[in-house]
């Protein structure tokens, strides 16, 4: 429709909409995260989701025991990587369609424990991550504010045409490649379907 | 006065509504399911879910039926407190023919409790 027909037709109390506007709005106000905690953001989560700063605001309080239930991970810790084939298990069991929130530096980029040999140097080396949150650990208003974005972007979804979801193009595979302990590292180290490694210049 | 026919359509309707009420919903939901969340199952979707670890064994575990002996040694013990206490409470003002039933039904359940004993229940092995 028209946008300009249409704040036309607001102004005389006319309210239009479309089934994915609808759709779209009754989703992005019931997400229901994975009740999932790693490391210490996992505390910073449920302060989140406690009373005061009250994520149940914007619907998302429903912390859901089970992955069948859930439509939101909240990675919020470090993933080790003696962790993160369950992580990315966890995540292929979720139903379609599917955010992920990356809290905090360890979940983002491996953080302060980048260095260390048994941690992973982002989760979105395996998983789509729809918001990156900095920080260690980031403030609750810092989760809220994110919850709030990936609200935006669930808002501007679009359900048909070459933008569509994932779940909506049949040749797309439903599971992402779990990884495995190899003798030195995960194997494969990284899915090259989701991450990229950033370029990089060499000096002189 | 014989009911009028009239009475009985309007519960048809209304029972009509009623069903229209509750399937209506979940038809138009599978309709949306259909056409804009198509299932799109895998091998790990698929998977009993399990905290995110692959499952191990098998989930017919059996137990020891000998446990039951346990089961029984419980309620006789169960059974006699539920009954001493109020027994207990009312001990005073009971006549002679309260007290001698009270006997015998602590004398049935002390009975088996002996016949446990001398089974060799009581013994933790």
């Amino acid at each position: 429709m028209d946008e300009g027909l249409r704040s036309e037709l607001s102004k005389q109390g006319i309210f239009t909409t479309t089934l994915e506007e609808l759709y779209n709005w009754g989703r992005k106000n019931s997400l229901w995260p994975l009740g999932f905690g790693l490391a210490c953001c996992a505390i910073e989560m449920i302060a989140t989701s406690m009373a005061r700063y009250d994520l149940a605001r914007f619907g998302a309080e429903v912390f859901r025991p089970s992955p069948r239930q859930a439509d939101l991970m909240i990675v919020a810790g470090t993933v080790t990587k003696k962790m993160a084939p369950q992580v990315v298990r966890l995540y292929n069991q979720m139903p379609e369609p599917k955010y992920v929130i990356a809290m905090g530096a360890c979940a983002i980029s491996g953080g302060p424990f980048k260095q260390g040999y048994n941690v992973l140097k982002g989760i979105d080396r395996f998983i789509p991550v729809d918001i990156h949150i900095p920080g260690c650990p980031p403030r609750p208003e810092a989760l809220v504010h994110a919850l709030m974005t990936l609200q935006e972007r669930i808002d501007a979804q679009v359900l048909t045409g070459p933008g569509r979801p994932r779940h909506m193009v049949a040749d797309q595979p439903a599971d992402f490649p779990v990884p495995q302990f190899g003798e030195h590292d995960l194997v494969p180290s990284k899915n090259p379907d989701v991450w990229k490694a950033p370029a990089t210049t060499v000096a002189g | 006065m014989s009911p009028q026919p009239a009475s009985y359509l309007t519960l048809l309707l209304l029972f009509a509504g009623a069903v229209l009420f509750a399937l209506g919903p979940l038809l138009l939901a599978r309709l949306w399911a259909w056409k804009f969340a198509p299932a799109k199952p895998g091998k790990d979707k698929n998977a009993i879910y399990e905290c995110g670890l692959e499952s191990k064994g098998d989930a017919w575990v059996q137990f020891r039926s000998e446990y039951y002996l346990y089961a029984i040694l419980f309620l006789i013990f169960d059974v006699e407190t539920v009954f001493l206490l109020p027994f207990a409470v009312s001990f005073t003002g009971l006549t002679a023919g309260a007290f001698v039933a009270m006997m015998i039904f602590l004398l049935l359940l002390v009975e088996g409790l002996v016949w446990a004993w001398k089974k060799g229940v009581l013994t933790w092995r």
